[in-house]
């Protein structure tokens, strides 16, 4: 069965790609364009706000971790430097011993690991079973579910993906996951939405497959109707204004929910993007004076032959 | 080495060693070679290659010290290196991006190969073996972006191994022996693996002859005239152009640190950033921006031709389009080797770039509508221009005449700038 299937993709791949059959590719639908976001960590100089990424953590552990996992991301990363709870030293009370900057005894992630929503599943133990325990610094931050089966069953067979590398794995990046999270609409009257299918412009669908039999013709919508833009997932809009308490006193509303969760993500994609940018302003530097010390000896070598 | 050597050993063991393992002579030759003095910066090409070639030799070599070819893990291990290993996401975006660099300086030298007629007689050899070092790289980085095992890795994998299956006779078997097995698989990401780790090595190597070629025929130059007169046409190799390639190498590691550290994703696909799914197909299978010219070819040959199918044909004109070049030093029938003195060819050459460049463009549309017939009339072009055009200029064509020299074609130059003031000048001999 399953040979069966990869058969008939590779076939469906050669047509589309070798016979140039037109129909193949013409299928895949258009969505919006999302809208496009000043980040904090934009540009050159960018860097992560830590206040986003902590409450971005917490719309994450709130909200997201119900259906989506973090896999590549341990609590350790959460208390390294350019991470959303790095201390550079320890809050009072604690003995000069200690040292709050390495991301193992930072107390705030101690506490997050130990208390977090779900458990670790360890072993197997001297009488040879697994068992749960809670977490600690040094474990990747458990999911919702333990297989995809599981996952599958719990969402109407649609496998919420992990979301580690999300703003890294998607066109438009981090523009485009904040787009999709505040961008849920009714769906237009033209189409016919399932059960368990929520309609927004920004996914990347195709709501030809969708359209109501009394618009189409031919395969075509009829006169003066057009396929809308975008497509159909299987997630619910996720944030609502006010289901998140902030504690810093930013607004509570969907769209500050997103952008925190979409900065918390491109940091969890990309954990070292600040000292990458700050080796690469050095390297920029280091290497523009070398071209200037270089064209200078190039005049100089060069100035009896011209 | 085609000059006459001028080193001397002058201490005792460079004596004792000259007559066992002439090394200190091979280096000190190599450092005096007489070099043409006009070379400009299309010239420093070469050595940005090679400074290309070790970089991606070296991080290649630690990369490989952390990751693990195996389905299951190939792509966490990527990730591991881009996480947990101190400055792996340095190492892994060098060398992702790092292979870019090296085809965007590859393809700058070939088109300066072509322009300046690199290829002719008595440098055939010299070209071909240039030939052989673009195939294999096209090679070693195909395999090499199948390893991070995301997506795009595995598509891409099956959609151009799957290539191989339109020879008749033996297609089906090379397709098998590709993939180990029956579909791209753990086997195929294995073999893959340790061919993309040999490979650069077999590159080495040619890249080696590609540099005694041109040692022993000696550097074409601007203006496409032999040396004729060392002392005045050419300078020694250093400090003269280890001075200006070093200079260009920085200035083009500027543009490579640019990406790496600004912009380490944009050269490729979102795609691959989601982990290889044999069950899930990608809504289009696009390949790294430099085989776009060449995927663009294979999906223009949309019609059969009597027994060859399209399928077969694309692959035909594909490979072709780079197999052609091995026997274009026979195809250019024209004596005259720079294009400065060819008004002609040169306008049916930047007419060429155009077409490559719109290939490019074309390999990354989908291949419905019109530009399948735009493909089609740029892969007619590509052809056309080696195997019409050239050949027919070289009868048809006037070239201008020829400096004699390359130092009269370096004063001629300059002696043209102080002209330039004096409108009543007579025209230089021309």
């Amino acid at each position: 069965m399953k040979a069966m299937n990869i058969t008939k993709t590779l076939i469906a791949v050669l047509a589309a790609g070798l016979a140039c059959n037109t129909a193949a590719l013409a299928a895949s639908g258009k969505s919006k364009h999302p809208h496009e976001q000043h980040w904090h960590f934009s540009g050159p100089f960018g860097t992560f706000d830590q206040n986003a990424l902590q409450r971005g953590y917490q719309v994450y552990e709130t909200v997201c971790s119900n259906c989506h996992s973090l896999d590549l991301v341990a609590f350790r990363n959460l208390g390294q430097k350019g991470g959303p709870f790095h201390l550079d030293a320890c809050p009072a009370g604690f003995p000069d011993t200690v040292d709050c900057s390495n991301p193992n005894d930072n107390p705030v992630v101690k506490a997050l690991a130990d208390k977090y929503k779900y458990q670790v599943t360890d072993g197997p133990d001297d009488s040879g079973d697994m068992f749960q325990r809670a977490a600690v610094p040094s474990d990747r931050i458990p999911g919702p579910y333990a297989n995809e089966q599981l996952a599958r069953l719990a969402n109407n067979n649609a496998l919420p993906p992990d979301l580690s590398l999300i703003t890294k794995a998607r066109h438009g990046g981090p523009d485009y996951i904040y787009s999709l999270l505040t961008g849920y609409e009714d769906a237009p009257s033209t189409v016919e939405i399932g059960v368990g299918q929520h309609y927004n412009p920004y996914f990347h669908g195709d709501m030809a497959q969708a359209m109501k039999p009394e618009y189409m013709h031919d395969g075509h919508p009829v006169e003066g109707v057009s396929v809308p833009l975008g497509g159909v997932l299987a997630m619910a809009p996720p944030l609502a204004d006010g289901i998140i308490e902030y504690g810093d006193g930013s607004p509570q509303t969907v769209e500050q929910y997103a952008k925190d969760v979409t900065e918390f993500l491109m940091w969890a994609a990309e954990p070292k993007m600040e000292s990458r940018k700050a080796l690469g302003v050095m390297s920029i530097i280091y290497l523009v004076i070398l071209a200037g010390i270089l064209y200078w000896s190039y005049r100089k070598i060069w100035a009896d032959q011209h | 080495m085609s000059h006459v050597s001028t080193y001397k050993p002058s201490t005792g063991i460079e004596k004792w060693l000259d007559k066992r393992l002439p090394i200190v002579r091979f280096g000190a030759d190599f450092m005096e070679f007489p070099t043409p003095k006009n070379l400009n910066y299309w010239w420093t090409f070469g050595a940005i290659l090679a400074v290309c070639l070790v970089i991606q030799i070296l991080t290649g070599v630690i990369l490989a010290m952390h990751y693990t070819p195996h389905t299951s893990m190939a792509f966490d291990s990527v990730e591991h290196i881009m996480r947990d290993v101190n400055y792996g996401w340095l190492l892994r975006y060098v060398h992702a991006n790092g292979a870019s660099m090296f085809f965007i300086a590859v393809y700058i030298h070939m088109f300066r190969g072509l322009y300046y007629g690199s290829y002719k007689e008595p440098r055939e050899v010299v070209w071909m073996l240039g030939v052989v070092i673009y195939l294999l790289m096209m090679a070693t980085a195909f395999m090499g972006y199948v390893l991070p095992w995301g997506q795009m890795s595995y598509w891409g994998a099956t959609v151009i191994t799957n290539l191989f299956s339109a020879i008749p006779v033996v297609g089906e078997s090379i397709r098998t022996l590709l993939w180990g097995g029956f579909s791209v698989d753990n086997p195929t990401l294995n073999r893959f693996f340790s061919l993309h780790y040999l490979l650069p090595f077999a590159i080495f190597g040619v890249v080696a002859l590609h540099i005694w070629a041109f040692h022993t025929s000696g550097n074409n130059n601007p203006a496409g005239v032999e040396i004729k007169d060392v002392k005045k046409d050419a300078v020694p190799f250093h400090p003269y152009y280890t001075v200006k390639d070093g200079f260009a190498i920085v200035v083009f590691l500027i543009l490579f640190a640019a990406f790496v550290f600004f912009n380490p994703n944009s050269l490729g696909h979102a795609d691959n950033y989601i982990e290889a799914n044999p069950l899930s197909t990608p809504a289009s299978i696009v390949p790294e921006w430099y085989y776009l010219p060449f995927y663009a070819i294979l999906r223009a040959i949309t019609f059969d031709i009597g027994p060859i199918s399209s399928k077969l044909g694309g692959v035909i004109a594909m490979f072709g389009s780079i197999l052609i070049l091995f026997v274009l030093p026979w195809l250019d029938t024209s004596k005259v080797r720079s294009m400065r003195y060819r008004p002609v060819a040169r306008m049916w050459f930047f007419l060429f770039v155009i077409a490559c460049l719109a290939l490019g463009w074309l390999g990354g549309k989908p291949a419905e509508g019109s530009y399948v017939m735009y493909a089609q009339i740029a892969t007619a072009y590509y052809f056309g221009f080696f195997l019409i055009i050239l050949p027919l200029l070289g009868i048809l064509e006037t070239p201008k005449p020829l400096p004699r020299s390359i130092s009269e074609s370096v004063l001629h130059k300059s002696a043209k700038v102080e002209t330039s003031a004096a409108p009543g000048a007579p025209a230089a001999a021309e």
